[in-house]
Order: structure tokens, then sequence, then C-alpha cells
């Protein structure tokens, strides 16, 4: 119990916090699982395979950062999916539906209505005006230097944290389902997603990550299917046997101890919704797609499949409580064996025998994958399109020194990766992937926001405000519960909410317009007039990055 | 995108009409959305009790379980209805307006 509340705990106060428990606390090694280890190296081998089919259609800048353009809205639309489920969503949510039932599916949603919001008021516009990153919307009409520095740093910041986080996570989940070695799961994680994004650009990204939550669907429909066939296709028999065997009784039903202050889970809603809309790896995908038609398409298609995705992970939850809970092979004196992380693991097993354990470990390991891989190509094209094309060399540098300094950018950002995995082994980083949603609520979406909105953003206003929110979404962490209490052991928080974004984005929007207004130089009303050109091409397309390949 | 294009579309009527019914639509379905999550956390928050209530007296599933489900559809089905209209009449009219303008 003291387990589960302190999971809880943890839950509330940062985001796809289940990463944080997949990533927090010791674990034991595994005995070696062989099926998983086999199902894990054909995907392996069929990544690499797609990787090299990439790296051969992969020449100019705009195949490397965009994959040609060429991808369609209904492919983007899994890979969109597939950056949203990752491993520690998979397991986390189950579970929590496990451990607490209905406050599972609270959170899910939490993390699902930002997306049609990003689809009414930022997808065309985006595609219409970015071309590869989105500085290159936020510095449309401002001055280069200094908003793509700032965008780039937001972009690394962001990156940086979520994957450090995912390396944590993917070191422990490798360690308790294949029985590897932490440093050597952290290691082999590390070279094949420089492998796939140095060889094979956006457009092996793209692919790793379709195939992936291809995969994952599958999984976890199979499982739910199993769950339901096993209730006799009746939810109500599922829920009454769930009630009768878990040791909360029917308070599963019912909302739980999750939303105890509404400030801070409407603060968390915000930090999720505004975050997405903040993510450099998922803004990137925008650039995929050939034009506005299909990038609201794949927003579309996204929402449907993460939706989807919550419903089944709801049923998986609640069959393991069904199935798994109180069965002696999957449960030790302390409780579920592995945490309750393992929950959806261990059902596999209980509905598919060991080849779908097998299968579903090797799913979650891909899922890992699939997801470091995306945040590193948006940190190398941070580096290489913003820092190094853009700001350093000021646009002079040829298509082919720019996706150099990319390749080596992308080894560098493994290799730190790697290093960063290794030394946050034994820390406890629940708050990091809390932390990049706020930074990226706070600092990048403000100043994209306000880029295509507000006709009154100056460079001096984008800048500073986004500094400001990135500031303050720092501050207000390391002040509060998660870090100051949790972290540094404080006895108590000098900022009473866990998720700061609430404040901070709506410091960064003020002081974005605040320095904007006040701004009277010649270049401000220079950036000022600019806007009409910029706002009819956000509106139509004309002018816009067009497709050059199909896959 | 040469300045007298730029003119152009900016004057057209139906280039502002379709900027104004595109604004309120897509801001509408917007604050729709916030609202549905906002009430859905804020009845969590101070009256949870309602979604605790087994829908009879026969079943053990709670509104709870079909109101959550329905919050996930609506954003589905808001998206939805935001693309297909966005696609076909939005585009078409986009279209007919960057004709207009570079003939």
């Amino acid at each position: 119990m003291k387990r589960l509340s302190i999971f809880l705990m943890s839950l509330l106060s940062s985001l796809p916090v289940w990463a944080a428990d997949a990533i927090g606390g010791a674990v034991e090694k595994r005995s070696l699982n062989v099926s998983a280890i086999v199902m894990f190296f054909i995907f392996v081998g069929a990544t690499l395979y797609i990787t090299y089919w990439a790296a051969k259609r992969t020449r100019s800048a705009k195949d490397f950062y965009a994959a040609g353009g060429g991808i369609t809205g209904f492919q983007n639309g899994l890979a969109i999916a597939g950056d949203y489920m990752s491993a520690a969503s998979f397991l986390g949510i189950s579970a929590l539906v496990y451990g607490s039932g209905y406050d599972g599916l609270i959170y899910s949603i939490g993390f699902l209505v930002g997306w049609p919001v990003i689809t009414f008021l930022v997808a065309e516009r985006l595609r219409n005006l970015g071309k590869y990153t989105f500085a290159d919307v936020a510095s449309y009409r401002l001055q280069q230097g200094p908003v793509r520095s700032f965008s780039a740093v937001g972009t690394l910041v962001t990156v940086a944290l979520y994957l450090i986080a995912q390396m944590v996570g993917a070191g422990k989940l490798i360690q308790l389902l294949f029985g590897m070695d932490y440093s050597s799961a952290v290691i082999l994680v590390g070279i094949l997603m420089v492998m796939y994004v140095m060889f094979g650009g956006m457009l092996a990204t793209t692919w790793v990550q379709i195939i992936k939550a291809v995969l994952l669907l599958s999984g976890a429909s199979f499982m739910a299917f199993m769950v339901l066939k096993i209730s006799g296709f009746s939810i109500e028999t599922m829920f009454s046997k769930a009630i009768e065997v878990h040791p909360k009784g029917t308070a599963i039903m019912s909302p739980g101890g999750l939303v105890s202050n509404p400030i801070d889970a409407i603060s968390l809603g915000i930090g999720l919704m505004f975050g997405t809309a903040g993510l450099p790896h998922i803004l990137m995908r925008f650039f995929t797609v050939a034009d506005a038609k299909e990038a609201r398409k794949s927003v579309f298609f996204a929402t449907g499949f993460i939706g989807y995705f919550y419903i089944l992970t709801f049923i998986i939850g609640f069959g393991a409580i069904m199935l798994v809970l109180n069965q002696p092979q999957y449960t030790d004196a302390k409780g579920l064996i592995g945490g309750n992380n393992m929950a959806a693991i261990h059902l596999a097993n209980a509905v598919g025998g060991d080849l779908f354990l097998g299968f579903i470990s090797a799913v979650a390991f891909a899922t890992i994958l699939a997801v470091v891989s995306g945040l590193t190509l948006s940190g190398a094209s941070a580096v290489s399109h913003d820092l190094y094309a853009s700001v350093w060399r000021h646009g002079r540098s040829s298509e082919a020194q720019e996706i150099r300094v990319s390749k080596i950018a992308t080894v560098f950002l493994g290799i730190v990766a790697i290093l960063l995995g290794i030394a946050f082994e034994k820390q406890n980083i629940a708050y990091m992937v809390g932390l990049a949603f706020s930074i990226a609520a706070s600092a990048n979406f403000p100043v994209l926001f306000m880029s295509m909105f507000w006709k009154g953003l100056t460079t001096r206003g984008a800048v500073l405000g986004g500094v400001i929110g990135l500031v303050s979404a720092v501050t207000l962490i390391v002040l509060g519960p998660t870090v100051w209490v949790d972290v540094l052991k404080n006895k108590e928080a000098i900022f009473a909410y866990k998720n700061p974004a609430l404040f901070s984005m709506t410091a960064a929007f003020f002081f974005t317009w605040l320095f904007s207004v006040l701004d009277n130089s010649e270049s401000a009303n220079k950036e000022r007039a600019a806007f009409l050109p910029q706002f009819i091409r956000s509106m139509t397309g004309v002018g816009a990055e067009g497709a050059t390949s199909k896959h | 995108m040469t300045s007298p294009t730029i003119e152009r579309i900016q004057n057209n009527p139906k280039f502002i009409a379709m900027v104004h019914t595109k604004r309120v639509f897509s801001w509408s379905l917007s604050i729709i959305m916030l609202a549905i999550y906002c009430a859905f956390i804020l009845i969590i928050g101070f009256k949870k009790e309602l979604f605790g209530t087994p829908l009879g007296p026969d079943t053990v599933i709670t509104w709870g379980i079909p109101v959550g489900v329905g919050v996930i559809l609506s954003a589905f089905v808001l998206t939805g209805i935001y693309v297909r209209r966005a696609n076909t009449e939005f585009d078409q009219l986009t279209r007919e307006v960057v004709e207009e303008a570079q003939q």
C-alpha cells in the first residue's frame, strides 16, 4: 500500500510520471528472456534494413530533416501517435489503472485533449510556414540570430531532459524485461538510435516510429480483446470481477485521490496541452507531410489512435486486476513481481503465454528506441539548421555541410545521452519529463504561438518573454514539491503546486506582450509590417515548402 | 510571393470572409474542447461522488466511465468535424482566392 501511495504521489507530481516510476526505484534483474530477445532482434533487423533503404533515398537536406515532405497524413498520424505512446505511457497508465482504477482514465484524458486544440489552431499554420524546425516558424519575420538561438536552446533543453528520462527508463526496463545489464542496455539504445538518425534521417526515424506504433496498437488490441473474451464480452463482468479481487473494492470505479487539488490539475492539463504543442520532436513531424491538408489529417488520425490506445490501456489495467492480481505466479510478498509497472507485461503472459510475453517485451523496447530517435533528430536539427546554418553561417553554408554538421551533432547527442543515462541511473529523475513539458509549454509554445497569431510580436518581446518562461518554469519546479521536497529532502515546498505551467506560461505570454509593445525600434516596426505576408502564407500556403518526394 | 499578389489576396472579400469564418470556427471548437476538459476536472475536484454513482441499481458501472470515454470520443469527433470542413470548404475557398490573385 505504501508503495502504491508513493507511486500515486509521484504520478501526480509530474507528467508521464509513470515513466518516472519505471525509472525510479531499484529493479531486480530478470533471468534472460529468450523469446523476447529473438523478437527484439527481428525488430532491430527490420528497422536497420529500413534505415539502409532510407539512407539511399536521403540526399538533400529536405530528405534528411523532413523525409522529403512525402509522408502521408495517415502515416504521419501513426508516427505522431507513436511519439506519444511511449513505453512509459503504455506500462505506466496500465499500472495506474491496475493500482487505482478510474484515476488512470483521468490521467490519460489529460494527455489527449491537447491534440484537438493543436489541430484547430496550429497544425496548418505550422505546415505552411515551417521548413525543418519550429524555429523556422518562430523566426519567420523576426531577427534570425536571437530568435533561432533562443529556440535552439529551448529545443536542446527540452530534448535533453526528455532524453535522460527515456534513457534511464530504457535501462531499467530492459534490465527488467530482458535480464540485460543496465549500462549495456543504455549503450545499445544509444548506438541504435544514432544509426537510425545518422544514416536514415527523418525517413528512417518516421518508419521506425510507424512500425512500432502498429506493433504496439496490435499487441494492446489483442490483450484487450483477450480480457474481454475472458469476461464473456461483458464489461459488466469485467468490472465486477475486478471489484471483487481489488483491495480497494468499489473505489476503483470512481475518482480517487488523483485530482485532490483542481488548480494543480488544471495546471497539469495546461502543461500537457500546450507542452505537446511546444515539443520540438512532435512539431517537426508537421514538416514531413506535403501540405496543410495532410497536416490536419495527421492530427486527426493521431488523435484517433491515441484515444483508442488509452481506452485499450484502461481495459488492460482492469484485465490485470482480474487476471494478475493475487495470482501466485506473478506476485510475491511485496506485490507484483517487478513492481506495478509490470502489470501489462504480466497480463501479456496471462493471456498469450510466453511467446506473447516476448512480443510485448520486444515492443516495449522498440517503443523506447523509436521515441529516442525522434528526440535525437530534433536536437540535431536545432544544432545544424538553426545554430550552424542560420546563426553562425548566416545561411551561407551548403546543404552538404549542413547535413554533415547534423550527423556530427547526432553522434555527439548519442554519446551525451549514453553518458547522462549512466550518470543518472541511481538519481530520482521523476521530475524531468514534467520539467520538459513545462519548459515546452512556457518557453517554446508562447513564442511560437505569438509569432503566428499576434502582429505586434517583436524580436525583443519574443526572446525576453521566452527566457522568462523558461527560467520561471525551471525555478517553480525546483521550488515545488517534486524537487524541493522529493529530491532535495526539504520539509515544505516554497511553491505549493507540482505543475507550474499555469503560472510560468502566463508569465511568458504577459512579458512577451509587454516587451513587444514597449519596443519602438525601427526593426520592431518592420517586423510588425511583415506580419501580413506571413499571415497570408500561413492561411493559404502560397510560397510554402512543397513535397519533393513520395515514399 | 510578390506584394501585388498579397494585396490582391488581402483585399479579396472572399478571403476576408473565409478568414473570419475559419477564426470563429476554430476558436469555438477549441473553447468547446477546453470547456469539456475543465468541466470534467472540476467535477472530479469538487464533486467526485457524482462520477462514483452507479448507472443503475443492478450495475457496477459508474457514471464516470461513460463520461470519461465520452471525453475521449469528443476529442476525436471535434477534430474530425474541423478537419472535414477545413479540408473541403476552406481549402476550396483558399484555392479560389489564390487563383484569382495570380491571374
